[in-house]
Formats: C-alpha cells, structure tokens, sequence
C-alpha cells in the first residue's frame, strides 16, 4: 500500500507552502481585490521562476515534468495561500488541453510559453447560467472563423489564448483561438481576486483542436476538477487552521472560547470533512498520475467531497471568528468567497453529484 | 502512488487467503449477516474452533512476542488478515476483546507465571475474556465509576456493578478496574485486577437493547473475593492500568457496515418512486453522491492509515474520524432505504423487506453504534482536544475527593 505522495513531492509541498506564505497570502489576495489589477503577476513571474507553471509539462517542451502529482500538490499550496492567479486554469485546464488534443504545431508553439509563464491559457466553455452540456454550447466555428459571446471566461480579461467550446457542421469542437483581437468585458465578481469576463468572438480566426471535441471538454473538465478538489482541501485546510488559532486565543465568559464543546463539535466536523475530502482528491491524483479507468468517479468524488468541505470550513470559521469573522479587514471572507468562487468553476455540486451518480450506475451495470 | 502490497506483504497475504481458502467458507454478499442476533451456544463453539485454527496457522496475533504465539508482526499484517478475513462468513465477536484488549494488559501487568497461565489458553480460544469498565454511572466518564473494592487480608472485596459487558455471559476471565479509595479525587482512587468470572458473588443479567437483541450485560459484584495475587498495578494506580487498556483498541480497519450505497443502489434498481425509476429521481440521486463520497472518503483513509503502517511509520490522526462517520452514515442510509419503500418499508419480515431487511435491521441496530466504543460526542471532543490541540473543557470534578462529587 503506497497511498500518499513521495518524499520528493512532500518536500516540493513544504517549498511552496513556504514560498507561498512568503510572497502570496491573504495579503497578496487583498492586494487585487482591493488595487483592481487583474491578477498578482510578480507572483506569477515568481512561480514561473520556480517551474511550477511548466510542472505537468514534459522536459522537451521546456516543463518539469513532474507530471499530475506534483501538479496536485502545488495547487493545494496555492488554495491555501489563497493565490491570485490563475495556476490550475493556465498550468492545469489549458496545458492539459494543449497535450490531450493539441496538434503537433500548437504544442510546439504553446506548451513552452506557458512552462514559461509568458503566455497564460483559459478554457471558455459557458455561455451564461447552467452547466456543462452539449446543447448548451451555441458558439459557431465554420472555415477556420469563431463567432459567439462566452460568459464567464475565467481570466478572460488577461488570457493570451482561449480553448474554446463551439459548434461545428461536424459537431461539438474545441478550437484554439488567440485572444489578442477579441473584444473583452471584465466582469464583477464574488472573488475578485480570480477574475472572470465576457468575450465577444466576432468571426475571429480559430484553430480546431484534435479529437471528438466533448469528449475531450469532459476529460478536461473531470482533470480540472481534481485539482480544483486539491485547491479546494488546501483552502479548507487553512481555514480550520485559522479557526483553531482563534478558538485557542479567544476569550469568553473566562475561558478559551475552543474549551466550549459547541466550538469544538464545530471544529471537530471541519476536520472530518477535510480528511474525507483530502482522502478522495489523492484518490483523484493516483487516477490522474496512473490515466486509470476510475478517473471520471475519482474525479467526481473529489469535486463532491471537498466543494463540501470547503464550503462548510469557510463558512465555519467565519462563524468562530463570531463579529470580527464578518469584518472586510478580517480574512475570514477572502476563503469565503474562494469558496464559493471554486465550488462553481467546472460545473456546480448538483451537476458533479448527478454525473457520480450515472457513473456508479454505470459500473455496477458492467 | 499505488496500492500494491510490499514482497513481503504479499507473500503474508498470499499465506492467508491460502488459509482462509482451505479452512473457510465465502460471505454470502446477497445475505449480509445479521448484527441484529445474540450470539448463541453453537456459534460459541464455531468461534472456538475458529481460533484454535488460527492460533495453529500462528494467525491469531500477529503483532505478539513470538514468545506468546505472536510473529512479532507489524500491525499492516493485522490489517492484511482482516482485510482478507472480511470475504469469508467466519465467526467474530467472541475473542477481540480478550485478545485485543485485556491479554495486551495482562502482558503489560501480570506476573510471567499468570501470563503462562492465561496466555496461551486464550489465544487458542480455550477462554474467553471480558473487559469490565463501563457502570451506570460511569459511561462515557469512566473514571466516575462507583465499584468498591476493599482490602481483606490478602484478598480484596468488591461490591457493585459493571454494565454494558460484552460477552460477560460467556466469559472465563475479567479484567476489571475499581474505586479503592473515595476520597482522593476520581482519577487517584482506582485500583485494577483480573478476576475469574466465576467467582462467587457474580451475577449476569442480558440487557435487551433497543433492537430486542442481546449483546450486552449488566455484571453484578456482591462481595467477590479477589486475591491480591491478581492485581494489576499498583493500588491507586488503576486509571493508569485502564488507559494502557484502551489504547490497545484494536485500529479500525474493518470494511465499511451495511447497508451501504451499493445497497441503496440495489434497491433503487427494483424500485419506483412516483412511477418512475428511483435512480432517476435527482433527490435520490444526490443522497447517493453524498453517501457515496463518505464512504470511499473513509476506505480511502484507512488506505492512508495503512500506507503509514506498510512505511513503518505511525499513523496519522485521520483514522479517528471512521466510527464518527460510519455510524451516523449507516443510521441515516438505512432510515432512507426504507423511506425509499414507502409504507412497505414498515415491514421488516426478511421474507418480504428487501435484502433480508437489512435496511430495518439496521435502523435498530445504529443507534448503539452511535454510542457504544466512545458517542460521537465524545469522539468529537477527542479530535477536537487531541488533534487539533483546543483546550480541555473545565472539569468541575477534577480536584474534589470523588465521594464529594454528586453522581447518577
């Protein structure tokens, strides 16, 4: 039984657990929500710096290679650094993109800026409120032009390249397009430290990707998810942390607040949560590292249990912290919103929760 | 990351399903097992000839000194024999507690001349051990209890009562802690030994649970005569002998308790919920993600705890949290089972209820799981004081002599 991740990956964990505490943080998070620049990029050069950017990408493309694994575990340090920047989208959802389905010449062209840092990809997939499906795409590629609006498009507002969800006269496609000319809206939002926009495709020129184009969008999405889940378990996990630190040093009615059983049951339940979740989400980087049959039920089980986790922790603490928890220049609200703001990227609870219910009916029929 | 066994772990777990193959008979996944019956005489002697088998195979405590029939075994070769064991419709029950818990005290207390008496015979399952901690007014505060027992000469005397005994009805041996001395705060005033169940002055009445099933007792001391010779510790030193009784509980690595989603999903496949499939109805289908993410989340943990165990390391504290989920979990799945049944569900006939009402069974049984081994509250303190580090609620009753303490 080897259920956990190697020495080396711990210790890539303890250097950007440190590095993160250092140059992100709630400061960093406050810094864009409150300044109004689109993401941290002195944290973005500094990470690019050290390689993480490139972390899922192979060597000749001028990656780490450090494959899914050490992808998982830099994501969870950045959710519990609450970082303003878009890691798991640019070094996840479009690298990943660009490796699953990219020809040849977009891989070349592409993987090496983004193990870089110089180029930062997205995936706009929604067109409004719902979650992902087929028909809910109306977006048009026809003779290698792109037409429609995507709303919201994470980091849409300072996205070099977008891969794009449209239809087709063959059908459902992802298509590669250049963002440069794209007409733009940055949008207000719950977290505005990850940033979300409108665009606007007016016949711009597009790139099919390879491949039957939603079956790729769902391999996307169910990776996406997983690391969303370990974003998810680092946050979580900060946020019991705070709660802790409060409920010891806090005083009422003579005694530490964390002695009343009402706190500790609370505390108690945020840790229960966070170890079921964490517990899913290495089942969801053993299938992503091992490309395992499971991946799609992993997947879903991550998403489910830490979008669970997540949300009861931050709210909780918030709830510990009592009056000062609901102040802005308490931090509380800053996990509180990347909460919410994680449990609705790829596609919300009730979705994840039907699709791992189709899944397990799925198995048990074969 | 793998979840592959080491060389040698899988030459053990080999050498086991070897054993359990020739010596056993495979569950019946269709018919689950009822937890909700006494244990009866003929599954007493099945238990019996159960363990002297394992005992011969050297199967029945790995992780002892050879010196006592052991291998000296980590505990990840425990644990591979219960995962195996788990397939097979062996009897259990009957010795986990003796061998888990009092005979692991009896090595830290006893004399070599009582461990070369009770040792061996215990673990070739000729005598069985019970554990005699919980009373009336000692639950979930164990330190609280109330039985006397009193210096007579070279014996002692004891006066009171035990409840909640497992298997005291057919217990050989007891390993029992007291209150010597009522004066001194509670935890000071304890004394512990190990008694023959015997011994005049015993009386054991079956508690009828909740379920009409009967697993537990109330054990009855009227002047029980117990010899110095068969202390363990020293006197006033018993809360100390009862932890290191307790931290021997067995590591809980057994499979997840039915039913479970895999269960519910079986019964949805024949049911209709407002004529339609209930698979298809989106409230049915959340309870199931939900249920179903617990449940891997805890196999998966116990993967982790195992994972510690197979590197030589000690577990982390995430396998606190299975009992706490199991139980609440197991309670609220079969409630929604047989709410799935409408009016049917009312019937708990195994001819009729679906999957030998073992959805009924367990609506019974889980309220005890709840509280037997530690209630969830207590559970929940135990994470919050030990593994996040809050401090101890205020114990009005920590520095006062226990006789001026109110109790019950």
């Amino acid at each position: 039984m080897n259920f956990d991740f190697s020495d080396a990956l711990k210790q890539l964990r303890d250097e950007a657990r440190r590095y993160l505490a250092e140059h992100a943080g709630a400061k960093s998070a406050r810094r864009i929500i409150e300044g109004g620049a689109a993401y941290d990029e002195a944290l973005w050069s500094g990470i690019a710096a050290m390689g993480w950017l490139g972390a899922n990408i192979p060597e000749e493309y001028g990656g780490a290679g450090l494959g899914p694994e050490g992808l998982c575990i830099l994501a969870e340090e950045v959710g519990r650094a609450l970082a303003p920047i878009p890691f798991s989208l640019s070094a996840g959802m479009a690298t990943d993109a660009l490796l699953i389905a990219g020809t040849a010449q977009q891989k070349a062209a592409i993987l090496p800026r983004l193990a870089e840092g110089t180029a930062i990809g997205t995936l706009a997939w929604a067109e409004g409120p719902g979650n992902p499906r087929p028909g809910a795409i109306s977006a048009r590629f026809a003779n290698g032009r792109l037409s429609g609006s995507k709303v919201p498009v994470p980091a849409g507002h300072f996205a070099d390249f977008a891969i794009v969800a449209a239809r087709a006269d063959s059908g459902f496609v992802l298509v590669l397009a250049d963002l440069a000319d794209v007409r733009c809206t940055r949008l207000e939002t719950l977290d505005p430290s990850m940033g979300q926009a409108r665009l606007d495709f007016d016949n711009v020129p597009a790139e099919a990707l390879e491949g039957d184009g939603w079956l790729t969008l769902r391999m996307l999405l169910d990776r996406a998810a997983i690391l969303a889940a370990f974003e998810q378990i680092g946050g979580a996990d900060a946020c019991l942390q705070a709660a802790v630190a409060y409920a010891k040093e806090r005083h009422a009615f003579g005694r530490p607040i964390g002695s009343f059983q009402a706190i500790k049951h609370k505390l108690a339940d945020i840790y229960i949560a966070n170890e079921l979740a964490r517990s899913n989400a290495y089942y969801g980087a053993w299938a992503l590292a091992t490309e395992a049959a499971e991946l799609p039920l992993a997947a879903a089980s991550a998403r489910v249990s830490a979008t669970e986790a997540f949300h009861l922790a931050s709210k909780e603490n918030i709830q510990t912290h009592g009056g000062m928890g609901f102040t802005w220049d308490a931090d509380c609200h800053l996990f509180y919103r990347r909460a919410k703001h994680l449990a609705l990227t790829h596609g919300s609870a009730p979705h994840w929760k039907d699709r791992l219910v189709g899944l397990l009916e799925s198995r048990n029929a074969a | 990351m793998d979840f592959n066994d080491t060389a040698e772990e899988a030459a053990f777990r080999d050498e086991v399903r070897g054993f359990l193959a020739a010596n056993a008979a495979r569950k019946d996944l269709g018919r689950p097992t009822s937890r909700a019956r006494s244990i009866v005489a003929a599954e007493l002697a099945r238990a019996k000839a159960w363990q002297a088998k394992k005992a011969a195979a050297d199967l029945a405590a790995l992780t002892w000194p050879t010196r006592w029939g052991g291998r000296g075994a980590s505990p990840i070769f425990s644990v591979i024999y219960q995962q195996e064991e788990e397939a097979y419709a062996v009897p259990r029950g009957v010795f986990e507690i003796g061998l888990g818990m009092c005979i692991p005290t009896m090595m830290a207390y006893a004399t070599p001349e009582q461990l070369e008496r009770h040792v061996p015979p215990a673990l070739r399952g000729e005598e069985i051990w019970c554990q005699l901690f919980s009373e009336p007014s000692g639950g979930s505060d164990v330190a609280g209890l109330r039985t006397r027992c009193e210096r007579a000469g070279d014996d002692w005397i004891i006066n009171g009562q035990k409840i909640w005994t497992s298997g005291a009805q057919f217990a050989d041996f007891g390993i029992i802690v007291t209150r010597s001395d009522p004066t001194v705060p509670k935890h000071e005033g304890l004394t512990f030994f190990f008694l023959d169940m015997r011994s005049p002055g015993i009386e054991v009445r079956p508690i009828r649970q909740a379920s009409g099933a009967s697993h537990f007792n109330e054990v009855f001391f009227t002047d029980v005569r117990v010899p110095d010779s068969q202390r363990l510790g020293a006197v006033g030193a018993g809360w100390k002998v009862s932890v290191t009784t307790l931290m021997n509980e067995r590591l809980a690595v057994g499979d997840t308790p039915r039913p479970d989603v895999d269960d519910l999903l079986e019964l949805c496949r024949h049911l209709e919920l407002d004529g339609a499939p209930a698979l298809g109805n989106a409230a049915v289908r959340e309870r199931i993600a939900e249920w179903h993410t617990r449940s891997q989340g805890l196999k998966l943990t116990r993967f982790r705890t195992m994972t510690a165990l197979s590197r030589g390391q000690t577990p982390g504290p995430e396998s606190s949290i299975a009992k706490v989920v199991n139980a609440s979990k197991l309670q609220d799945i079969a409630s929604y089972g047989m709410d799935l049944l409408g009016a049917a569900g009312m019937l708990s006939d195994p001819a009729l209820a679906p999957l030998h009402a073992l959805f009924q069974e367990a609506l019974l049984f889980s309220p005890g799981l709840r509280i037997a081994g530690g209630t969830d509250e207590i559970l929940r303190n135990i994470i919050a004081e030990r593994v996040l580090g809050l401090p101890p609620d205020i114990r009005v009753d920590k520095d006062k002599p226990f006789n001026a303490v109110r109790h019950g």
